[in-house]
């Protein structure tokens, strides 16, 4: 998924990969990647929970927003605090 | 969690040893406008097809390069999981889908405003590539044309 990332990036996208596997992305190198801590298979946390899902992607949205990085980007997922 | 610990001790000493291909000169795209202008498209790796698609190939040598075009009207329990892998547990994406494709939660940051729109199209690849030559080649530079032609501003990428 990094090299799929740096294909967009390189076209212009902005990308955000949810990495499972911490050694894939400090190995590769994506542009942006939020580490989420979650078991192989549930990137998005527990499935029909649209509420815990909201709040993976929110914090993927939220590093997107950000202007004070230089990619590599690798950041660890807190829950993200709710939008005013 | 997300970790090498998962794995069986086959695919632990795979990983260990695998050759990983680094991105040289990590290319950085940020925002163009805000999220709340932004057209969102999702990218995942679970092997997901539709009903009336080419199921990916697990024989394929280096895994399968090639990637499918998942329309955004899609009834997401309609999608088949292609990708067998047991190095992970699918229970959870079988149950739902958005685990790995989240258009239902995609189509509801659009109706919040959160997000601007949401592609028509969407990428699906299987994960596993052990040897990316050919996607890089001759795969992932049409899919990403697909998107950039769509007018993509954002990519959401889910590998499971």
């Amino acid at each position: 998924m990094s090299l799929i990332a740096a294909e967009l990036e390189r076209n212009g996208i902005s990308t955000v990969v949810l990495q499972l596997l911490r050694v894939a992305a400090e190995k590769v190198g994506p542009p942006r990647a939020l580490l989420v801590p979650f078991l192989h298979g549930y990137p998005l946390d527990s499935p029909d929970e649209p509420e815990k899902q909201h709040q993976v992607i929110e914090a993927a949205l939220q590093l997107l927003e950000r202007t004070d990085l230089e990619p590599p980007v690798f950041e660890e997922y807190l829950k993200p605090a709710p939008r005013e | 969690m997300g970790d090498l610990n998962e794995f069986t001790l086959p695919v632990k000493l795979f990983l260990k040893t695998y050759r990983w291909r680094p991105i040289k000169s990590v290319p950085w795209a940020p925002l163009k406008k805000p999220l709340s202008e932004s057209r969102l498209a999702l990218v995942s790796s679970a092997g997901l097809v539709a009903a009336d698609q080419k199921p990916f190939d697990e024989s394929v040598r280096g895994g399968d390069p090639t990637y499918r075009v998942i329309s955004s009207d899609i009834e997401l329990k309609t999608l088949i999981d292609t990708h067998r892998s047991e190095s992970y547990d699918h229970s959870g994406l079988h149950q739902d889908p958005n685990l790995a494709l989240p258009l239902d939660r995609a189509r509801e940051l659009v109706a919040t405003g959160r997000i601007g729109s949401l592609n028509d199209r969407h990428l699906s690849f299987m994960g596993s590539i052990t040897a990316p030559g050919r996607l890089l080649r001759d795969h992932l530079p049409e899919a990403v044309s697909l998107m950039v032609e769509d007018g993509v501003d954002i990519a959401l990428l889910v590998p499971v």
